[in-house]
């Protein structure tokens, strides 16, 4: 067993983070306070990346990533979850779900995606199907050789910037001895197809400037060429990339907990009250322990995963408690160092509230805590007939 | 590649990285450098990425990054590769993270190195932020007879000569100096590049050569005592103000928020 980074896993590390600390940090505030990342900069990150070689790291390299290992990847994103998601998502990180498309739509997104010519968003969720995927209304019916879909996605990140989006859309009904359950099928669907609509959608407390997006369909007709993988086979999909972005989840929290702790350190070697440093006071000390204690055991429990994944072995599991720990780490981690900072600590003048606000979606995006759970005890308990 | 393609050493210290909060050691010897991070002297990342600069621009075919410390300063070179030198060379001369090499013997080793390599031009920070000894340059300078420009602000190569902005006190002075020359640069020359995904990758792959300081039948043990190391002076007496926003007006005012 060996627990430290090569010299390259140390160099991608300090490189993205003098990245994230350079080029991301002096932009944060001016975002936080418009909700806002002008055109001309998220370009501008964009095309840095590019020159960089940073730009889609996640994919291989026949396709024109890096080729990093899930590890290298989580290191990353790691490093990412320091700064403000609404501009390090102009770093470039293609949903690798892309990996699916067939030879015709490497063409048309996956290779533009990775070159950074074209941005994704990734749509399953709707009002009235959040973590119960299978029961979304959006659907999709044969006519004359095509698809029709109709319904609406909300909550889907990204999509003001997005040049087209992965859409999973319900294509059939499968009377099953549970009840009726619904075929799924991933659609890639271009910005401004007819009867396609991206509307703003709600303003959330976290990641101000990440905005979320409301899809609309309305009779809205797609070829075959459109469908990403097999007709009825979105789970499939799903089930191969998406649990791999529940990682990035993790990983942004472990990142971002660090950035926040070091602040609680500082601020509990410094602020004076009755006489000498709050960090003497153990009521300040031992939540500093806490925190970093709970900081390293959602990194290795993250780091782990990510090795499984490398290592091609079953990894849901860990994946799942990765991402479950790290997101409440994070909560606990901001709220305590909100607490430290005192009434200040609410105060826009710092980040502290920032982190703590940002913090509160990571449990519940990507498949909220009680999910996180129900994949673990089920993966634990399925077996033993339970 | 331009006619007068020239190999160019840039040597590289580990020291204590700049955003690190610098502690004295409890018996005084020094600061403490274990476990804390470590990276490229910034000034010699300055003198990498002109080295480099030279190299795309055709003025230079070779650039040598050249490392003299602990073992550990090979993660220091491996960032010189990833940067875009081409090759380098590490020369162990001690066991203790805590024990710095002297100038003078540094100064020494990289006269033999030069000997070995026959450099155009070697290009050197203009001191080490550690313990800002700004002497190495000066005194390779001086064993080696070659001609120096310190405190480089602009570096242009003219046929055999470089000519060299330098940053004195009230001003800006341009010289021109004969190669081989070493030249020690300063803080507004460039700004370093950030090491690129690929090259990080290609690094791994680029030749390290591994020495020692016998070798080059260097002594490196100290002729400096250092008689004692203490904090700086602790901040003076606070301020008092009449509310929060006057607080925080002043904060910013001093750019600590
Ligand atoms: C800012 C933001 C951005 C987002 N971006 C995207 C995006 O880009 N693309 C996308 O498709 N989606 C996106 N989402 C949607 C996100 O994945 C969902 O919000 C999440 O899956 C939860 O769904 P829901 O909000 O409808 O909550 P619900 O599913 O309605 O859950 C409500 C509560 O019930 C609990 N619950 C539900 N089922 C169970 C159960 N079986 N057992 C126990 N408890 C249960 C949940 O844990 C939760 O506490 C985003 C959400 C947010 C807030
Ligand atoms: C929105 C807002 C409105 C307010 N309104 C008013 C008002 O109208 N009038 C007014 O006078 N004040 C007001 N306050 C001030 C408020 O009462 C103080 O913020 C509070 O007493 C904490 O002081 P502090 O913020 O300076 O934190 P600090 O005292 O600096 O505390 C920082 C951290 O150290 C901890 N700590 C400090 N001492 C110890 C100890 N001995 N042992 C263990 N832990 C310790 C604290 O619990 C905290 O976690 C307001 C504050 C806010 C945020």
């Amino acid at each position: 067993m060996q627990f430290g980074l090569s010299d390259e896993q140390e160099m991608i590390v300090s490189t993205v983070r003098s990245f994230v600390e350079n080029e991301i940090y002096p932009h944060e505030a001016e975002v936080e306070r418009t909700g806002h990342v002008p055109r001309e900069l998220g370009e501008e990150i964009k095309r840095k990346c590019l020159d960089l070689g940073f730009y889609a790291c996640n994919f291989p390299e026949e396709v024109g990533g890096a080729g990093l290992s899930h590890l290298d990847f989580t290191l990353v994103e790691r490093e990412l979850g320091r700064g403000s998601m609404a501009l390090t998502h102009f770093f470039g990180r293609p949903q690798n779900i892309l990996m699916a498309c067939d030879a015709e739509q490497r063409e048309r997104y996956l290779l533009p995606a990775v070159r950074g010519e074209r941005m994704d968003a990734l749509a399953m969720t709707e009002p009235d199907a959040g973590s119960d995927v299978r029961g979304m209304k959006c659907t999709a019916r044969r006519e004359g050789g095509d698809w029709i879909v109709n319904g609406s996605k909300h909550f889907i990140s990204g999509a003001e910037h997005a040049d087209f989006f992965i859409v999973f859309i319900a294509t059939g009904v499968d009377e099953t001895p549970k009840g009726p359950k619904k075929r799924i099928t991933t659609f890639l669907v271009d910005r401004g197809t007819p009867g396609f609509e991206v509307r703003e959608g709600y303003n959330s407390v976290s990641h101000k400037g990440y905005k979320n997006c409301i899809l609309d369909f309305d009779n809205c007709r797609l070829p075959d060429a459109q469908v990403l993988g097999e007709v009825d086979g979105g789970f499939e999909v799903m089930n191969t990339w998406l649990y791999a972005t529940r990682l990035t989840v993790a990983a942004f929290c472990v990142g971002r907990a660090r950035r926040c702790f070091d602040l609680a350190l500082d601020y509990a070697a410094e602020r004076k009250q009755f006489g000498q440093p709050i960090g003497k006071f153990q009521g300040v000390s031992f939540q500093i322990a806490d925190m970093i204690t709970e900081i390293d055991a959602a990194d290795w429990l993250t780091l782990a995963a990510a090795w499984r994944l490398d290592e091609g072995l079953p990894a849901n599991r860990e994946i799942a408690s990765a991402k479950l720990y790290a997101s409440e780490m994070l909560a606990r981690v901001t709220d305590r160092t909100l607490q430290i900072f005192g009434g200040m600590g609410l105060m826009d003048d710092f980040p502290v509230e920032r982190f703590w606000r940002d913090a509160r979606v990571e449990r519940i995006w990507d498949g909220t805590s009680e999910i996180q759970r129900h994949i673990i005890s089920r993966d634990l308990l399925r077996p033993l007939g339970a | 590649m331009g006619e007068n393609a020239m190999k160019v050493l840039v040597p590289v210290k580990r020291v204590i990285d700049y955003n690190v909060k610098v502690r004295v050691k409890a018996d005084g010897s020094g600061v403490d450098l274990a476990n804390v991070k470590m990276s490229m002297n910034p000034f010699d990342e300055i003198a990498v990425e002109e080295a480099i600069r030279l190299k795309e621009a055709g003025m230079a075919e070779e650039v040598v990054a050249v490392s003299i410390g602990v073992k550990q300063a090979q993660e220091t070179l491996r960032t010189a590769l990833a940067m875009g030198a081409d090759r380098a060379i590490l020369v162990v001369a001690a066991d203790d993270v805590h024990q710095d090499i002297e100038p003078l013997a540094v100064a020494k080793i990289l006269a033999k190195i030069v000997e070995e390599e026959q450099p155009q031009l070697v290009m050197a920070g203009k001191q080490a932020i550690d313990n800002d000894m700004n002497a190495t340059g000066q005194m390779l300078s001086a064993l080696l007879g070659w001609s120096q420009a310190t405190f480089a602000s602009e570096v242009k190569v003219e046929g055999d000569n470089a000519v060299v902005t330098r940053e004195v006190d009230g001003g800006l002075q341009t010289i021109k100096v004969k190669m081989p020359a070493i030249v020690t640069v300063d803080l507004r020359l460039n700004e370093p590049r950030y090491a690129s995904l690929p090259n990080i990758m290609k690094a791994k792959k680029k030749p390290l050569d591994e020495k020692t300081a016998e070798d080059y039948g260097v002594d490196v043990s100290p002729r400096l005592e250092v008689v004692k190391t203490t904090e700086p002076e602790a901040r003076k007496a606070g301020e008092m103000v009449p509310d929060v926003d006057t607080l925080v007006a002043k904060l910013k005012e001093k750019g600590v928020v």
